[in-house]
């Protein structure tokens, strides 16, 4: 699942690990989540949502929406 | 980068600090208990029910390393570390399985003989989680801790 996972960081000059503690998960979750090769629960979406302060559809891209050309 | 891949490479969360005690207890008394019982095999010194538990005895630990895998992906509160043990143990099984299935057949038509030197199901099942770190590493790029 895409998402600006990575631009988000970036604007708070934040490493992998930064954000990792800020989530409590490993640095490896991070990562795998920013390069879009693990899609996270909906509990922890919320949560990497919250801590941007942003609503979840502007930090995950929705796959269907995607599909169909909207986004 | 370096110093990103320096913390991937060394991620300890409290479950894995438990699961790596829990699994130097389990080897250390595999050893200690296998090395007793063969001893004690080899000088004929039990007989009867004892020799029984006794042959069971190195098989508890190895029970229990099978406990702290389990113990583990109940503990890890890391969604995605769980994941890659969760595959991890799906391709030991099938690893294992296959490998077993293979051979008892190779056995039952006289092709290798019988017995397995030690080398039984637990074995492959291990080899299995190396495997499963290779699949988890290739496809999503780590292989988790197992």
């Amino acid at each position: 699942m895409n998402n600006r996972l990575k631009i988000l960081r970036a604007q708070r000059d934040w490493s992998q690990g930064d954000l990792a503690d800020r989530l409590e998960v490993s640095r490896q979750s991070v990562n795998a989540i920013e390069t879009g090769r693990y899609d996270p629960s909906l509990p922890l979406a919320f949560r990497i949502a919250e801590l941007f302060d942003l609503p979840i559809e502007e930090v995950f891209e929705s796959p269907s929406r995607r599909k169909s050309g909207a986004i | 980068m370096q110093r990103e891949l320096y913390a991937v490479a060394h991620y300890r969360s409290p479950a894995i600090r438990r699961y790596m005690i829990r699994l130097i207890v389990m080897v250390s008394l595999y050893l200690v208990t296998l090395f007793g019982a063969v001893l004690t095999f080899k000088a004929h010194a039990v007989s009867g029910v004892p020799a029984v538990m006794l042959a069971i005895l190195p098989a508890l630990p190895i029970i229990g390393v099978f406990w702290a895998v389990m113990r583990y992906l109940i503990e890890e509160q890391d969604e995605f570390m769980r994941m890659l043990l969760v595959r991890q143990c799906l391709v030991a099984t099938g690893f294992c399985l296959t490998i077993m299935t293979v051979w008892e057949f190779l056995q039952n038509f006289d092709i290798v003989p019988p017995g397995n030197d030690g080398f039984g199901t637990a074995f492959f099942w291990f080899m299995g989680l190396g495997v499963g770190g290779l699949y988890n590493k290739l496809t999503v790029g780590t292989a988790g801790c197992a």
